[in-house]
């Protein structure tokens, strides 16, 4: 039935519980991505979306409940974060591009002193991914010096030269003009169409319906809905989802 | 040139003409700095002229002559040496070399305890970060001059006579004459001892360019950092043992009234210290942390999320980042310490103030070279130091659009 049936699981959550002090942000979620999946994740301000997806590469760490990333049990606490991190890329909504490198440096970084490779060999593989996202013609140019919708395409080919094996995206095309919107949602499409495992937090739901297996509807800490396009958009079982797509659509 | 435009200006309205070299940016631009030089040109000329008449009238020489003639009194506290025959010339460099020890000492302590407590202030601990709160609030809002005075009236005076010293690891000494502590004294073959240190800062420099060209080339890294540290402290010392220890120590010992021997300080000198670096130090701490929360949360979870390495994070995003918001500041604070050395002379320690424009001024009357002089090293120290601190601004400047 699915896209990717039998496939293994990229992601698997269960009964996940985070309290910021004693606000309980996310309760009881069970999650499971396959490789290859693509789910975007939708849902009010404040619904605990971003805290999710931090929660998978440890950027926030959770109390209860187990995360498991390509098959590697998140331990509490963050011990384990290092290795967790090698399987997973994130792309964020204010790009955080390093701002005294240049673009090939900000892609090289990582590469060169994370994961012990030649600089030559680095240059190399941050010219493949710029050229992949559209902008190798701008390697050394400073990121301020770039739009915004160039800036998020250097995040994307900066988080590619790690080489995840599962993207997170955490609204990354929130924070974008218009008809820069467009430039950032292709380059998304691409990576879905190329394999890549990807969670996306965003309300782009023209790009959910192009290419997510699973829409998830998030609301108060609560995977409240979720299920593939066309039934998540033509028949919301819930009001809280209705109510939600009938204000962004 | 800049009477054509005038006029230009005046007789047509319409942008033809001279008159329309009014609306050219650049050249107006050009004439106003003419302009501007022009007066400040005027005003010192005007200013210089003045000078030399009151001073004719008053019988008053703006000579250097004076510089050679013996200024015949004592300075309490010299680094480099002087006698009371000396000219005032020497008193003069005496005065300099003064005033560069506090300003060196000092920048040197207020730059450590300003670090620790900036960081303290964003520390998580609340009895930490509110304590270096309070320790910068009382020292940035009191005056500097009224915590010198404290320091030496309220403190370093009120030590004990030198018979009832403080002495710390038999060593140190503190009492109200001062702060007496050991001085080194090189011995034969010291001198290998200081070039074993300098080959080996030189070799730890090589070894970090060396491993930062062979990172790039093979992806392999290795520590150079900590191996050039340990060659920088190991190396003197195994040439320090090996030599049988060239160095030895004079220590402060007490005879009759007095403390003989060592290298003494007297009470003004540690209450100038003491204050100009507790005072600086809280402007230090809030330029540290400003510079530290001037790196956006989102840079470190970037680098988190990317894998980073933590140390790399540190020397890669966190630092460029904040240095370029430290340094500036930093670095006129530092003048200011400079400058505010110049307070000494509240408490009678011979700074270049103190020993110059105050008693070789009094005693010469040559008011215009003095003073002259005085201006000139302090503004050649402020225009050096402003001179680095472009270049490096050039240098680390963020390029937007
Ligand atoms: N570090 C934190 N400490 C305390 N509360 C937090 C923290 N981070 C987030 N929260 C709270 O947790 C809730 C969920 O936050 P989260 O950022 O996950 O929401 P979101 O669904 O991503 O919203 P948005 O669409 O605005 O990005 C919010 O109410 C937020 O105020
Ligand atoms: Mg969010």
């Amino acid at each position: 039935m699915s896209r990717v049936e039998g496939a293994r699981k990229a992601i698997e959550i269960v009964k996940l519980n985070k309290w910021f002090g004693q606000f309980h942000v996310l309760k009881d979620i069970d999650l499971t991505v396959r490789e290859r999946e693509i789910y975007v994740i939708c849902g009010p301000s404040g619904s605990g979306k971003s805290t999710l997806i931090r929660c998978i590469n440890q950027l926030e760490h959770h109390q209860e409940g187990d995360i498991l990333v390509d098959g590697v049990l998140v331990e509490k606490g963050g011990k384990n974060q290092e290795t967790i991190r090698r399987t997973t890329g994130m792309v964020f909504q204010q790009f955080n591009l390093f701002p005294h490198l240049t673009v090939l440096e900000n892609c090289t970084l990582t590469p060169t002193l994370g994961l012990g490779m030649p600089r030559a060999e680095a240059e190399e593989l941050a010219m493949f991914h710029l050229k992949r996202v559209g902008i190798e013609d701008q390697a050394l140019k400073y990121p301020l010096q770039l739009s915004g919708g160039q800036q998020q395409r250097v995040a994307i080919a900066r988080s590619l030269c790690t080489r995840p094996k599962i993207m997170l995206f955490d609204e990354p095309t929130s924070a974008l003009d218009p008809e820069m919107i467009k430039e950032v949602l292709d380059v998304m499409v691409e990576l879905a169409d190329s394999g890549m495992t990807m969670i996306c937090v965003t309300h782009e739901m023209g790009f959910a319906r192009q290419v997510a297996d699973k829409i998830l509807f998030m609301d108060q800490g609560e995977i409240v809905e979720s299920g593939p396009p066309g039934e998540f958009f033509l028949n919301p079982r819930y009001d809280r989802t209705e109510q939600f797509l009938s204000h962004i659509l | 040139m800049a009477a054509t435009e005038q006029t230009g200006s005046r007789s047509s309205t319409e942008r033809t003409g001279p008159g329309r070299l009014l609306y050219d940016a650049t050249v107006r631009a050009i004439f106003l700095q003419a302009l501007t030089a022009a007066l400040v040109v005027g005003l010192f000329a005007w200013l210089i002229y003045n000078t030399m008449v009151n001073l004719q009238e008053r019988n008053l020489s703006a000579g250097f002559g004076f510089l050679d003639v013996s200024a015949g009194f004592g300075i309490s506290f010299t680094l480099i040496p002087y006698e009371e025959g000396d000219t005032y010339l020497r008193v003069f460099f005496v005065g300099i070399a003064n005033t560069l020890l506090v300003a060196a000492v000092s920048i040197a302590l207020a730059t450590i305890i300003g670090l620790f407590v900036g960081l303290a202030r964003l520390s998580d601990n609340w009895i930490v970060a509110k304590l270096s709160r309070a320790y910068i609030e009382l020292l940035r809002n009191t005056p500097l001059l009224l915590q010198i005075i404290a320091w030496f009236f309220g403190v370093f005076n009120l030590l004990p006579r030198p018979r009832d010293s403080v002495v710390m690891a038999e060593a140190f000494v503190l009492n109200n004459r001062g702060f007496y502590m050991p001085a080194p004294v090189p011995e034969l073959g010291f001198g290998y001892v200081m070039a074993a240190f300098v080959v080996a800062l030189l070799g730890a420099i090589a070894l970090y360019r060396w491993e930062d060209a062979r990172r790039d080339r093979t992806g392999k890294s290795f520590p150079a950092i900590s191996t050039g540290l340990a060659m920088i402290v190991l190396v003197p010392l195994v040439v320090h043992l090996a030599l049988g220890r060239p160095l030895s120590w004079d220590p402060p010992v007490l005879q009759g009234f007095n403390f003989v021997g060592g290298v003494s300080v007297p009470p003004a000198f540690c209450a100038l210290i003491v204050a100009l670096s507790a005072y600086t130090s809280a402007f230090i701490a809030e330029i540290v942390r400003s510079g530290i929360q001037s790196v956006s949360k989102g840079q470190l979870e970037a680098a988190g999320a990317l894998n980073l390495p933590p140390t790399w994070t540190l020397r890669r995003v966190i630092l460029p980042q904040a240095l370029r918001v430290i340094i500036p500041p930093l670095i006129s604070q530092y003048l200011n310490i400079t400058k505010n050395s110049s307070l000494a002379i509240a408490i009678g320690f011979p700074d270049l103030v103190s020993v110059w424009m105050n008693t070789s001024l009094n005693q010469s009357g040559r008011a215009i070279p003095i003073v002259a002089m005085t201006m000139a090293f302090y503004c050649l120290v402020s225009l050096t130091v402003s001179l680095v601190m472009n270049s490096y601004n050039r240098r680390v400047q963020i390029k937007e659009r």
